[in-house]
């Protein structure tokens, strides 16, 4: 940034104009036609900076936005068996795709083996299975994970699953360093609002830098975080308590990697976000904007970040599937639509268009394919993707950013006050007296109560009824995927050499009490060894401990 | 017995799913229509909740569905409650398809309560389900 | 058959049997009051009596739900039977409750043959007051002990629990001043045990420090009982660092107890408060009739004006005394 106390307004803007315009300049276009329907030509950007790409990145990541590369279109998936995931996959990338995203079923997800009776009837249910290194290599079976990349939604248990994700691709010939990717692996949510954590915030939290050291160590092209506000959405709070929340969660992680001897641009870079899109349109925009100048503001001013990537808010976008409804489900594919076009204005790099009938079960082949065809609609037909944040410089687009910002900011400031200095802190002490907790439930039931009140009109649900012709199609998952996940466990449990399961099992145990082993090594022993993700995490738990939520309504 | 005794309801998830909003909004919504939740929240087994409900002498025990264990775990909490000859509703509420409906209260649910269903309605029917069974 | 249907006497021979469904109900009865709760204090009186009554209380969100499971946990280890009475405050709006205390003790009563029991305070005129001393002594009958009562530390309530509990522990937080909350709140008076939990954090040391100096200006002023010093026990209840120093806390204070005539004079005082709280409230009906009903006709004559509400009250009252019942 030039020194400019001396010159004018008009002279700042004429740089930064000068500024976007060469880096623009020097960006890669699409091949498209950057115009109207009609055909009247249109600029990439119009009223004042600081423009897209540059600090506080306000308007956009990037100088040229989607005219250089629409966002994706991250479709997430994962069903059955590890087989049957694996043949969406290699269709997947048949059809030219480079990216993979696996949804795990609920046992994975919470750290539990399909065997275990905790387990019962949700084997392979909302996504795939995978209890040992054996069900990671039939997942990505015959694919080049050097040549691919692959997102991981997993929290409690990333550590496991990344490091089977390592031994499948090694011992398929990719070395760790040429595998890119992203894992989840924002344990603060889980404690706020998704539920799915093993153990206490502090160890869980050690595993987290854990994973972003060993990352930054040996894996370069990984992102070892995506910090997620969707689930604080779904849980029900506000749009600017999702901003604030996710943002906070963010603050308290580079602070606790810092702590962990990282450096800031090290890793920074690497992190990235996942938002809910929900129905009100312009406070969507407005928190998507918002987040990215409040996110660029503190990693630059409190943290001390040097490198331009440390401060860019780059992040993901799903539909609200809260807003979805079992009545009328057509309805939502119009939910859908809107909530894609706040989006796709609001500068998402990716989005996941939920299916219209998701509010009663996991979507069908045709209810998926509507809503990927919804967001097609927004990024070819729309022309929204001409103009770097077109709604910029609108008054009430505007004013919303503000107003998002500014109750971040009183969140922010509650959060360093209760922490005594230390967002960190903070947000540990926010969870252990269900300051989030209380703040989502307190916002869910004011809703519930509109609604129910009729003084919020849900369309179809308390107005507008005629017309629901009842639930049809909806996909059902058989029970056989649980039976064949079972017999594949133990006969992997069969083959494996117990003694070096057990030995490399109170490894991890004793290694557990040293805060500062990193612990990644002995995960990706114990997964070579075959020792399935529930005695891993069992293993920790000795030293760990567990974690039961006190009940905050 | 009369109409002005306290009704003590469990509320709780069964299994490993983690939505607990809906349960957290049902929990406040019987509250204010005057109830006494026991609330036991996320990750329950029928066992634990037979616990409770002894212990805390419920009136009805509340599961909330949203994972599509349905069918599978709330016919097991049904049997359960028999099993422990504890003699008190069991209500469903959630994410649970039309089609499901009948079928679970032909294993013994006492009532099910879909997605959307309006305050009035949460507390109306755990109170009559509730003095059906006093 | 249903335990809805049995008669106190019978349900009281099945919880003493070690029947759980029978023992709640029960404990459902004591806490409506009225003839069967009478009936059930008249059972239970006669069979209980040994156990151990420990309070707990302290401000909401010191951690007294996680600290009461792993108390509970590490008496059950021993061997011992314990059980909790976890009192929460009921809405004043609509009178309902949300009882969260289980979900932190869970885990224990799935182990061992521990009893778990959530009451709402309810609101109802000295109602808490009786349904504690009787919910208490039907656990003691029933083979419970210790019997653990905790209570969030505001007003009425903890007073109340105070008076039904041979040991008192009060819990609370480092920083932000928590020890002089206490002070100020009166809980030192009632505490024969002292936790700071969370000591984890920072400022657990100047927490200790804050009640030592307390009790030593307490101590000055008299105020200490008979040269018992309350211990002061720190604590991190989510990981357990500590439960077992309290437990050994509250044995040490039982044993202190046994010493003399503390315990009897205790438990003299709690029969004495029982009665005085019954007294109010078998007046207080008598009083209700006697407004409604008015047998003397004072009453009318004080509404009409030709009586000062004064004269009749003194004229109602010396009916009700001298009342035939």
């Amino acid at each position: 940034m030039t020194d400019d106390r001396a010159s004018t307004e008009s002279d700042r803007t004429g740089v930064a104009r000068d500024e976007w315009q060469a880096a623009y300049d020097a960006a890669e276009l699409r091949d498209v036609p950057f115009e109207t329907m009609s055909g009247v030509p249109v600029e990439p950007v119009y009223g004042d900076g600081p423009y897209p790409g540059q600090y506080p990145f306000t308007r956009g990541v990037y100088p040229s936005m989607y005219r250089s590369r629409l966002w994706t279109m991250r479709m997430f998936a994962g069903f059955g068996t590890a087989e049957d995931t694996n043949a969406r996959f290699k269709e997947l990338l048949r059809n030219g795709g480079t990216g993979l995203s696996t949804a795990f079923d609920m046992p994975t997800l919470m750290g539990r083996d399909s065997n275990s009776e905790w387990s019962t009837g949700e084997v392979g249910r909302a996504g795939v299975a995978v209890d040992t290194l054996a069900d990671m290599e039939d997942l990505f079976a015959d694919i080049d994970l050097g040549g691919v990349s692959t997102s991981m939604t997993i929290n409690g248990p990333a550590p496991m699953l990344l490091a089977m994700y390592i031994a499948t691709a090694e011992k398929g010939g990719t070395a760790r360093a040429d595998l890119a990717g992203t894992i989840q692996n924002d344990i603060f949510k889980e404690y706020q609002a998704q539920k799915e954590y093993i153990y206490p915030p502090r160890p869980s939290v050690r595993l987290v830098t854990d994973m972003m050291s060993f990352t930054s160590a040996e894996m370069p092209r990984w992102h070892p975080v995506s910090i997620s506000g969707y689930h604080i959405r779904e849980a029900g709070s506000t749009a600017a308590h999702e901003l604030a929340f996710t943002l906070a969660n963010g603050f308290a992680y580079v602070e606790a990697a810092v702590a962990a001897g990282l450096d800031i641009d090290d890793f920074a870079p690497r992190l990235s976000f996942f938002f809910n899109s929900h129905s009100d349109f312009f406070e969507e925009i407005g928190k998507f904007r918002a987040a990215r100048r409040i996110w660029a503001r503190w990693m630059k001013e409190r943290y001390g970040a040097t490198s331009e990537r440390s401060m860019l808010c780059r992040f993901h976008t799903q539909t609200a599937g809260v807003s979805l409804t079992a009545q009328q489900p057509e309805v939502n594919i119009a939910r859908v639509a809107i909530q894609a076009l706040a989006g796709a204005l609001g500068g998402t790099q990716s989005l996941h268009t939920d299916s219209y009938d998701e509010a009663l079960a996991l979507p069908t082949d045709k209810a998926a394919r509507i809503a990927l065809r919804t967001q097609q609609v927004v990024a070819h037909e729309t022309g929204v993707a001409n103009v770097a944040d077109p709604l910029g410089g609108a008054p009430y687009v505007e004013w919303m950013t503000d107003e998002m910002e500014r109750q971040a900011e009183e969140v922010f400031a509650h959060l360093d006050e209760l922490g005594d200095g230390s967002i960190l802190e903070g947000v540990y002490a926010g969870i252990d007296n269900g300051y989030f907790v209380g703040e989502i439930a307190d916002a869910a039931y004011r809703f519930e109560r509109e609604v129910h009140a009729g003084r919020r009109i849900i369309v179809g649900v308390n107005d507008f009824t005629d017309g629901d012709d009842g639930q049809q199609n909806l996909l059902r998952i058989d029970a056989e995927t649980e039976e064949y996940q079972l017999k594949r466990l133990a006969a992997v449990m069969q083959d494996r050499d117990s003694d070096a399961v057990a030995r490399v099992l109170s490894r991890i145990t004793t290694e557990a009490e040293d805060a500062t082993i990193n612990l990644m090594p002995a995960f990706i022993d114990a997964v070579q060894a075959y020792a399935t993700e529930e005695e891993i995490c069992q293993a920790l738990v000795p030293v760990f401990g567990t974690y039961v939520e006190k009940a905050i309504i | 017995m009369g109409d002005d005794v306290t009704v003590r309801i469990i509320l709780a998830k069964l299994g490993l799913d983690g939505h607990d909003r809906g349960l957290k909004v049902v929990a406040r919504i019987l509250r204010d229509a005057g109830m006494e939740v026991i609330y036991l929240g996320l990750r329950q087994t029928t066992d634990s909740i037979i616990a409770a409900a002894e212990q805390e002498d419920a009136d009805a025990i509340g599961l909330s569905m949203h994972n599509a264990g349905h069918m599978t775990l709330a016919p097991k909490m049904v049997e359960a409650v028999r099993a422990a000859q504890l003699d008190i509703p069991v209500v469903v509420g959630g994410i649970v398809p039309d089609d499901d409906l009948q079928p679970l209260l032909d294993a013994g649910v006492a009532a099910v309560l879909g997605p959307g269903s309006p305050a009035e309605d949460v507390a109306r029917t755990v109170r009559d389900v509730v003095s059906a069974n006093r | 058959m249903s335990r809805r249907d049995l008669s106190p006497a019978a349900l009281f021979e099945l919880a003493v049997g070690g029947e759980r469904r029978s023992l709640g109900r029960l404990l459902t009865l004591v806490e409506r009051g009225g003839p069967d709760a009478d009936t059930i204090t008249e059972l239970s009186y006669r069979a209980g009596g040994a156990g151990h009554v420990v309070g707990i209380t302290g401000a909401p969100g010191a951690g007294k739900s996680t600290l009461v499971g792993q108390l509970v946990r590490t008496i059950a280890e021993a061997g011992k039977r314990p059980a909790v009475l976890a009192v929460d405050p009921s809405s004043p709006l609509s009178g309902g409750a949300i009882l969260g205390d289980r979900v932190r003790m869970d885990d224990v009563v799935a182990d061992h043959d521990a009893f778990i029991r959530s009451m709402a305070t309810r609101g109802h005129q000295g109602g808490l007051a009786l349904a504690i001393p009787g919910a208490v002594r039907v656990l003691d009958a029933a083979g419970y002990d210790p019997v653990i009562i905790e209570t969030v530390g505001v007003g009425q309530v903890e007073v109340d629990v105070a008076a039904a509990a041979d040991t008192t522990v009060v819990v609370v937080n480092p920083g932000w001043g928590d020890a002089v909350q206490a002070n100020k709140a009166g809980l030192l008076e009632v505490a024969d045990i002292f936790v700071v939990n969370k000591a984890d954090r920072p400022g657990a040391g100047d927490a200790r420090r804050d009640l030592e100096l307390m009790l030593d200006l307490s101590h000055v002023s008299g105020q200490e009982d008979e040269g018992f010093r309350p211990e002061i026990v720190l604590t991190t209840a989510t990981d357990g660092t500590g439960a077992a120093e309290v437990v050994a806390a509250i044995d040490a204070h039982r044993a202190h107890l046994g010493t003399g005539d503390r315990l009897a004079a205790r438990r003299r005082a709690q029969v004495r408060e029982e009665i005085r709280v019954r007294l109010e409230q078998l007046l207080g009906h008598r009083i209700d009739e006697a407004v409604a009903d008015d047998p003397t006709g004072d009453i009318a004559r004080a509404t009409a004006g030709d009586l000062s509400p004064a004269a009749a009250a003194t004229a109602a009252l010396t009916d009700l005394l001298s009342g035939e019942s």
